[in-house]
């Protein structure tokens, strides 16, 4: 098994898809001969030619609607939108047309679109490129929404994301492509999506979360053993639809719980999170579930992201709220 | 070599010699004679009455959905009087294979492509059966984000190109859907990829209420496809020779690999925007409804094909009265179509096994049904 960075195991996952089905397709903005500004289709088009990946005119919307007349035409898109932060250009074609499609035209014509997006904070990006829009599209039906924390976890997600017969928007926190690496299988494995992963056990507190919060919380949750605590960290992995029973069963165990993300806290994921354990789980809880995520303003770019971003102290100061309730 | 100063580049010139060069594409003019003998189609008498039917039908079709829109007994409906030319001269033009990526005004065209009559009923009702596209038809739903439709055709287009089929993507869109971004990105990247679609916009005049002269300062809107690189052509939207011949064309250019056409067809809907309230009197005048109407294109080609002695008033009425029989009988159809579930909207939501959110709402769903 190869070690890889989350960034080298999407492009292998898009080499491993397109290797094993000729319908699968790989475009956007700088994607071919530059492999992308974060080199994540680095040598497909060298691979696979310029019929199967290539780029596109500048332009957000008309990738989506590529995207939705290539899938009629029986292809299986992988398009990409090179910040998320962008999305906003093409948010007719993700919610408006793709997470309909099958919708409106009775099943006849389903969308397996998968939409790669790199986006998250902390790496001093311009304006626009950073932000947490995941709240976005996981609010609209017809969309699944995927965020790995771990190269492994991302490469067997990306497979399951392409073979999907439905529109999957797959995020890529930008500060955890190159982070760390992790053994990778080679070939084809998949992640089942909507399935979560607990990625620390725990018995005190469960800390539910995604993406580079993962790893924010893994630290929490070393710090609190060492003052007592046994804390549980669930990695959502994906976000729309969440895996209620991983969730509920973690909350059963620990009755306490706090929801972590990198989304203000109007924004994201985790009011969900916390409306789904109190419809189903309240008798269990011996405390609120609260909630720890970046205050409700526009994301504040690059020199002032660190003072905004939710950090492990946030994430111990919140947990010890709970556990001390 | 240096350039004479007396031949510098004038970009108001250069601007204004390439809009004169959008002339109007005419070949049958309002008195049903033809004054563009070099272009005129070699159709057959059968295929001359054919798209004349398909027009008498589309009239009476439209005369009839608004009477059933008024009586509550039909959904949304944009009419579409006056634009009969435009819509079905052109899809004449087209093939089998093709695929139709409409706007909502353009249910004619789909009908003619194939799409049963009851289903276009069930569609203007918003039944999820009038949407279900059978198998083999090469049509899409009739968009309504407009613009968006543009887009999506060059990506059918693209798909075409890249398995190797011989037929083109078509999409329809209106003066005001000019303006959009959509517009521009779909003639760009059909440009771009050089692939086999054909943009039509029907200039009716008026985007709801706002007229042309607002939309642009360009003269014309078939010149916004020189700035794509691809050809484009100012026709006559209300003679149907003109409208088939410049859609032939461009089918026949993009199946050889010459890539996308823009036409801009100039017509004029006679009713309202939609039967949803639109009050076309508040912006128009009935002289500016005249002066169109004196255009109209069935009367010209009418008196087209009856110089040709191959149509005759007995012949319309005969497709009047199929028309209005077979409307019938499709609304009776529409009518009987099952009571939508809402466990059917969920069921049709997703390929594959459900989501936990959506199984569960699916459960609770179908078990309050079955009481």
């Amino acid at each position: 098994m190869a070690q890889m960075t989350m960034i080298q195991a999407i492009t292998d996952a898009m080499r491993t898809e397109l290797k094993n089905d000729e319908n699968v397709l790989v475009f956007g903005e700088d994607v071919g001969v530059n492999g992308g500004v974060f080199r994540a289709t680095e040598g497909l088009q060298k691979e696979f030619g310029e019929d199967r990946v290539f780029d596109t005119p500048l332009a957000e919307s008309g990738i989506g609607g590529l995207a939705i007349g290539l899938s009629l035409t029986g292809f299986r898109p992988v398009m990409e939108i090179q910040f998320f932060g962008f999305i906003f250009e093409v948010i007719d074609s993700v919610s408006g047309q793709l997470a309909r499609q099958s919708f409106r035209t009775g099943g006849r014509f389903n969308a397996p679109v998968t939409i790669r997006s790199p986006f998250g904070g902390g790496v001093a990006t311009p304006e626009m490129h950073a932000d947490s829009l995941e709240g976005l599209v996981a609010s609209q039906p017809g969309l699944k929404v995927v965020i790995p924390s771990t190269p492994y976890d991302a490469k067997g997600l990306l497979i399951s994301a392409i073979k999907d017969d439905n529109p999957v928007v797959f995020l890529e926190h930008m500060k955890l492509y190159r982070s760390f690496r992790q053994e990778v299988p080679e070939g084809e494995y998949t992640i089942p999506l909507g399935k979560a992963d607990v990625k620390r056990e725990g018995k005190d507190l469960s800390i539910i979360t995604y993406g580079a919060m993962v790893h924010e919380s893994l630290k929490a949750a070393e710090v609190l053993e060492k003052e007592g605590y046994s804390v549980e960290v669930v990695d959502l992995r994906t976000i729309q639809p969440l895996d209620i029973e991983t969730i509920i069963a973690s909350v059963e165990k620990t009755n306490r719980a706090i929801v972590v993300q990198e989304a203000q806290k109007q924004a994201g994921i985790a009011a969900n999170v916390v409306s789904e354990i109190t419809e189903r789980a309240i008798l269990s809880l011996e405390a609120p579930v609260l909630r720890v995520a970046a205050p409700d303003t526009i994301y504040p770019f690059a020199q002032g992201e660190n003072a905004w971003l939710p950090d492990v102290n946030d994430i111990i100061e919140t947990a010890k709220k709970v556990l001390t309730f | 070599m240096a350039a004479k100063k007396d031949k510098q580049f004038n970009p108001v010139e250069t601007l204004h010699s390439i809009e004169e060069q959008f002339v109007m594409f005419q070949i049958l003019n309002e008195e049903g004679e033809i004054v563009n003998q070099d272009a005129e189609p070699n159709l057959s008498e059968e295929e001359l009455t054919e798209l004349m039917t398909r027009m008498v039908y589309t009239r009476i079709l439209d005369q009839r959905s608004i009477s059933l829109n008024r009586q509550g007994r039909l959904g949304f409906y944009a009419p579409t009087a006056g634009q009969e030319a435009s819509q079905l001269a052109s899809h004449f033009a087209l093939e089998k294979e093709d695929f139709i990526l409409p706007g909502y005004r353009d249910v004619p065209q789909l009908l003619f492509h194939g799409l049963p009559l009851h289903m276009a009923f069930l569609w203007s009702r918003g039944h999820y059966e009038g949407s279900i596209i059978p198998e083999g038809l090469n049509i899409f739903i009739p968009q309504i984000i407009i613009g968006a439709q543009y887009i999506q055709a060059a990506g059918v287009a693209l798909g075409f190109q890249k398995r190797g089929v011989k037929a083109v993507a078509m999409t329809y869109t209106g003066d005001g859907g000019t303006s959009q971004g959509d517009f521009y990105e779909g003639i760009n990247f059909a440009g771009a990829y050089r692939v086999p679609a054909i943009f039509v916009i029907q200039n009716n005049q008026y985007a709801i209420s706002t007229p042309r002269e607002l939309q642009t300062a360009a003269k014309t809107l078939a010149q916004k496809g020189v700035a794509a690189g691809i050809p484009s052509i100012l026709v006559d939207g209300m003679d149907a020779l003109a409208v088939y011949v410049a859609t032939r064309d461009a089918r026949e250019r993009a199946i050889n690999g010459e890539g996308p056409t823009l036409i801009e067809t100039m017509c004029y809907r006679y009713g309202p925007h939609t039967m949803a309230g639109d009050d076309p009197t508040r912006y128009r005048t009935s002289d500016t409804d005249n002066e169109w109407e004196k255009r109209d294109p069935l009367v010209r080609f009418r008196k087209y094909l009856e110089g040709k002695g191959i149509w005759s008033e007995e012949k319309e009425n005969e497709v009047i009265e199929r028309a209005k029989e077979e409307i019938k009988e499709a609304i009776k159809k529409a009518d009987a179509a099952p009571k939508q579930k809402v466990s059917d909207f969920i069921k049709i939501m997703y390929k594959g096994d459900l989501p936990y959110n959506v199984q569960e709402q699916l459960d609770i769903y179908t078990e309050k049904e079955s009481k």
